[in-house]
């Protein structure tokens, strides 16, 4: 395999340490080395440029039947963005909803090397492994959704962690998942029958269960197996006024439980998008920021990690198992709306949404997002998402950047906000001078979402060892800048390397690289009731077989499994 | 000896079962009996089995006869045929697995082909509908479990989805619906008194063509607002009565068929339908579900969506994808002659197009992708006879409510048959060649 | 004498089996090459069940056999099972929907006793050649 050495960067890299100091970072046979380990390297000269580890997404919706029900039902989010074949570059298509070889692409382009779809309905996960294989250059995973699931409803009912833990293992193996999500914990299944799960204690029609049982046992469960991931949760009560307090109930579940993984992680619960879940008010009128409360607990609390999900204020398509949500939105824009229920086991809806600076909610939505981050006293702890493309599309990445590195920049969006004083009056933002830097920037989109997988021993650094994954932007940050020039350089990146394979030469795509498909293979002690309640409720109630379940290995051409044993 | 292979899935209509059983002789190479499966489904089975089946691509003479041609032969010139061509028509991909229509997609990429399938004379109208009101819909398995309200609007499953009232809408019992077909309301409208109205506890013989109409009357007696006396054939009360058995559900569910989506108002049709959904979701829980036909229409509509973004009727001419169905759709594409030659795999547009497209494919250059003999066959100047997919050949499929399933190789395809996607990957290599891409 | 029906097509159990067997068979003329019309039709065209007819729309003309209709009453609407038969006369029209018009297309039928009823892949071959009458 080829060698590279990538030589005078300024690199910012949170695993070494490095703040933007110049160094050399050597690559070869696919992995970080130690410059000396080369013998006849490829130089690339990056002086005055800027050298990071490839960006890892921790949650975004890139494959899947979701996502392909936002492609298929929205023809005109393909006007104006469509691009011919160019190079090794096949067509593509698409602005909130990208086709999944744009996916690839558009992350590469940013420097990132690591995506994780971010809601896989089990029964479909043969569709998503679909998808991410026809997704080129990043490694993926996906993460099967739990919290409306019937075994796991029944099981954490009478709070069985063994039983729930064994299930887990046997759904991740038949899925190809790679850890426990959860998307509004019993309001799913509630929306069965068109109703929800209002708050933590609201309890599942006929399941009689609340959804605070749902999300502490499902914890306990994920930490009796040592997965990589911990429990990754989007709580119940999402994108309604008043629902910090639901937030802060659902971070609560995680109170005095630690970790249990040996893959490096100190978070028991990982929430997403806290920006839908951090408003205060009692009514659209009154909904205000609550951003300094939820971040007052997350800076406390270190057994947490969050992601933003920044609003962009685009035209996107907003697409969530949280299929309640999205029947409430679609009666709030009236615009078309697609829902996906799935037997015994969660449901999603789609519908499109504009946020528009013109209106005072979403422009107090963007607000919230980037003030999670600034509140922030771990950048370690509080990642970059948009939700990707519930608050806005992922290719706005190197935007929020922008944002978050300069005041002058958030001080250009508030002007261009139709009702710019109602909006300072209802956040926390316009108060808070503090810019982030390259480092920390790193830290929430590279060494920080890393870490929180349970993949610091692949991503997110520039440690000899680590997988060859770097970028490198055109961007000096020891000279003047203007805040537009970061989302300039930051989207289109100069190099990118993939586990050791030069995908980005002068910003031209010049591989499809080597995807691969991460999954966990959990090693449990039999548990004969796990399968005989499989066995029953495949006969009784799916409409599979369970013999026709499970996806098979050549949905995953190059998967990378990572094992973990949990028999003790 | 022999052995029984189980849990097969049919490769025939969009109800996709999965339960079939079938035995076949120890070798792999007979396929001897078929359990579980409708009529439709045995016969599938059975037939590839057929002493009299045809096992080479043949090309047609200038006299009309035919003559065997070696599969070499036949991907050249499918090859040049495709690559020559301005404008070439890929039509069919439902009876075919996923990874045939991925590779497919990438030649008609290389060609600047028109990429459709059978939704174009199916349910493509519903696509277009959904594209303008979105569609609240669920699993089978929901329906199963759930469901207490079922109206089947022009559709004939006890004919065209044989199994689907068995496994899924009227009669199974579910978790919530323990009582199978006693614990449902079943309503169907159709212009006829159908095999499945006969099951119904309510038929509606609706005059032809007026479901447009029909459904706007379901609206408004949702809202307890005045009717006419008779709508579309219907009297007032009925369909107030009709309104309230679907409000009084617990979870209704509406399948559709071509009676909505091929009788005049087409997508304005499905439109009305689905707004019908989305009322009766204010009263209580509603979805809708397009009985999708081919096995897998259901899947290239998936695979050209995470691959283009459009679901049908994909125009790659111009080196991007358009979609503009009534444009860039093959009836209409055909009989406006703006294509200049025709690929057809995994359907037959020579039965089920209007003759008048039928000719269109006879005067040009085309190539015909099949295991069976058909009207396509008998207008096109290649025909390539490949492996069953879902008998000889497996691959994933997906159902009529998206949910994906691997079909399974039962027996062996005879000696020195070519696959669908072997066949077309072939083609794709002579084609990049050809293309010098 | 002709009737004036309202012609609709679709699929049918026997059209299914049939075309899987072959449509180069018998059997799939037998399931397909039928019009089925109402007992109150077939009194109106003066003809007694399973005689050969002509059906002629717009657009097109076939033989087929008329049949009793199997899912009735559906007095004034005919029923071909979709297939190369129906194809010849329904109304092809898509009407910018990419949708040919296969539901509703008004028919003349009258009695034909003595034109075949052709096969499938003859019916399609005769008519490309234009060699059909
Ligand atoms: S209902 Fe459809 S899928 Fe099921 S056996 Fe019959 S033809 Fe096959
Ligand atoms: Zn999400």
């Amino acid at each position: 395999m080829a060698e590279f050495l990538i030589k005078n960067g300024f690199v910012f890299d949170p695993v070494l340490g490095i703040k933007g100091d110049k160094a050399d970072i050597a690559i070869k046979d696919g992995k970080i080395v130690e410059t000396t380990a080369l013998s006849s390297p490829k130089i690339i000269d990056a002086s005055g440029k800027t050298v990071m580890a490839g960006g890892v997404d921790v949650h975004a919706h890139v494959a899947g039947p979701k996502v392909n029900i936002g492609r298929n039902f929205r023809p005109e989010d393909k006007l104006f963005t469509y691009k011919p074949g160019h190079g090794i570059e096949r067509m593509q298509g698409g602005f909130s909803v990208p086709t999944t070889l744009r996916t690839g692409y558009n992350y590469a382009r940013m420097g990132y090397t690591t995506v994780m779809e971010a809601a896989m309905p089990p029964l479909y996960a043969r569709h998503t492994h679909e998808e991410m294989r026809d997704t080129p250059i990043l490694d993926q995973g996906a993460y099967p959704v739990f919290g409306n699931n019937w075994f796991v409803l029944e099981y954490l009912k009478n709070h069985e962690i063994e039983n729930t833990a064994a299930y887990i293992a046997w759904l991740l193996r038949a899925t190809k998942g790679y850890a426990v999500k959860v998307v509004n914990p019993g309001g799913t299944e509630a929306w069965g029958w068109g109703l929800n799960c209002d708050n933590v204690h609201d309890p599942v029609p006929y399941f009689d269960i609340t959804p605070a049982q749902i999300v502490k046992g499902l914890i306990e469960a994920n930490e009796y197996l040592g997965l990589p991931h911990s429990m990754h949760v989007h709580a119940n009560n999402l994108g309604n006024p008043g629902n910090y307090t639901t937030t802060l109930d659902t971070f609560k579940l995680s109170e005095g439980i630690k970790p249990n993984s040996k893959f490096g992680r100190d978070q028991v619960m990982h929430h997403t998008h806290v920006q839908f879940h951090s408003y205060g008010g009692d009514s659209w009128a009154n909904v205000e920021s609550r951003a300094k409360d939820i971040m007052a607990y997350v800076n406390s609390h270190d057994n947490l990690t969050i992601d933003m999900g920044q609003v962009t204020l685009d035209e996107t398509t907003t697409m969530t198992a949280d299929g309640p949500f999205e029947h409430h939105l679609t009666e709030l824009n009236h615009l078309k709306w697609a829902n996906a229920d799935v037997e015994l086991e969660t449901g999603s809806g789609v519908v499109p949404y504009v946020y528009s600076p013109n209106i005072k909610v979403c422009a107090i939505q963007w607000c919230i997002g980037l003030e999670l981050a600034l509140l922030a006293k771990d950048p370690m702890r509080v990642f970059m998402t948009t939700d990707h493309p519930n608050a806005g599309p992922f290719i706005r990445y190197p935007r929020i950047m922008k944002w978050l590195m300069s005041e002058e920049a958030r001080k250009q969006q508030f002007d261009a906000f139709k009702h710019k004083d109602k909006v300072i009056e209802a956040t926390n933002l316009a108060g808070i001078d503090r810019e982030l830097d390259l480092y920390e920037i790193a830290q929430m989109t590279r060494a920080g979402p890393a870490k929180s997988l349970g993949l610091s021993h692949m991503y997110g650094g520039l440690a000899p060892g680590l997988e060859g994954d770097v970028a490198v932007f055109d961007f000096n940050p020891n000279e003047p800048y203007a805040p537009d020039a970061i989302e300039t350089a930051f989207s289109n990146a100069e190099c990118l390397f993939k586990a050791g394979v030069q995908v980005i030469d002068d910003h031209e795509i010049v591989s499809n690289g080597n995807k691969r498909t991460l999954w966990v293979n959990t090693k449990v002690n039999e548990n004969p009731q796990v399968m005989r309640d499989v066995k029953e409720k495949f006969l009784r109630y799916y409409t599979v077989t369970l013999n026709n379940y499970e996806v098979s290995g050549h949905y995953l051409p190059n998967p990378y499994v990572i094992e973990v044993d949990a028999t003790q | 000896m022999t052995k029984t292979v189980t849990d097969v899935i049919c490769p025939f209509c969009g109800t996709l079962c999965d339960d079939l059983e079938v035995v076949v002789s120890d070798d792999n190479k007979q396929l001897l009996e078929v359990y579980n499966a409708c009529a439709i489904g045995a016969e599938k089975f059975l037939h590839s089995q057929a002493k009299d089946r045809i096992t080479r691509p043949r090309m047609r003479q200038e006299d009309g006869s035919w003559k065997e041609i070696s599969y070499d032969e036949a991907i050249e010139y499918t090859a040049k045929m495709l690559a020559d061509a301005k404008k070439p028509l890929m039509y069919g991909w439902s009876s075919t697995n996923c990874e045939a229509q991925s590779v497919g997609s990438e030649i008609g990429e290389a060609v600047g082909a028109v990429m459709d399938n059978t939704a174009t004379v199916c349910h493509g109208t519903s696509l277009i509908a959904v594209q303008d009101i979105g569609i609240p819909s669920c699993t089978l398995g929901e329906v199963k479990n759930r469901a207490d309200r079922i109206l089947f609007w022009g559709c004939n499953p006890a004919h065209a989805h044989p199994r689907h009232m068995s496994r899924y809408s009227i009669f199974p019992r579910g978790f919530f619906t323990g009582k199978g077909h006693a614990s449902r309301k079943v309503i169907v409208v159709d212009p006829r008194p159908t095999d499945t109205a006969s099951i119904a506890d309510v038929h509606l013989q609706i005059e032809q063509g007026r479901d447009y109409e029909l459904l706007d009357a379901l609206r408004v007696a949702f809202k307890g607002e005045k009717l006419p006396d008779v709508v579309a054939g219907i009297p007032k009360a009925k369909i107030y009565e009709v309104a309230e058995t679907l409000k009084s559900g617990r979870f209704a569910i509406i399948f559709f068929g071509m009676g909505v989506t091929q009788s005049i108002g087409k997508n304005h049709n499905i439109d009305a339908a689905i707004a019908v959904t989305r009322d009766l979701n204010e009263y209580t829980k509603a979805a809708i579900m397009p009985m999708r036909g081919h096995y897998n229409v259901t899947g290239s509509g998936q695979v050209w969506g995470w691959l283009f973004g459009f679901p049908y009727a994909v125009d790659l001419s111009r080196g991007f994808a358009r979609y503009n169905p009534g444009e860039t759709t093959s009836n209409d594409l055909l009989r406006r002659d703006e294509v200049d030659a025709v690929f057809v795999l995994g359907s037959d547009p020579g039965a089920h197009f209007p003759f008048s497209s039928v000719k269109k494919i006879y005067d040009l250059p085309s190539v015909a992708i099949d295991p069976h003999e058909t009207p396509t066959t008998e207008v096109c100047k290649v025909h390539v006879p490949v492996a069953f997919v879902g008998v000889e050949i497996g691959g994933c499929a997906y159902r009529m409510d998206n949910v994906p399933i691997e079909t399974r190789k039962v027996v062996d395809a005879p000696e020195g048959m070519m696959t669908d996607e072997e066949f077309l990957t072939h083609v794709l290599a002579r084609v990049k060649e050809l293309k010098g891409v | 004498m002709a009737i004036s029906v309202n012609l609709i097509t679709g699929r049918t159990i026997q059209q299914g089996v049939s075309m899987e067997a072959g449509k180069e068979k018998p059997a799939y003329t037998t399931a397909c090459g039928i019009i089925e019309l109402d007992p109150v039709d077939f009194k109106r065209l003066g003809a007694y069940r399973n005689t050969h007819v002509r059906v002629t729309s717009d657009y097109g003309s076939v033989v087929v056999k008329a049949v009793e209709a199997t899912q009735g009453p559906h007095p004034g609407v005919a029923y071909i099972p979709m297939g190369p038969w129906a194809n010849m006369v329904v109304n092809p029209n898509t009407y910018s929907t990419g949708m040919p018009t296969f539901k509703g297309t008004p028919v003349q039928v009258e009695v034909a006793k003595n034109e075949p009823v052709l096969g499938s892949l003859e019916l399609v071959r005769k008519g490309c050649r234009g060699e059909l009458a």
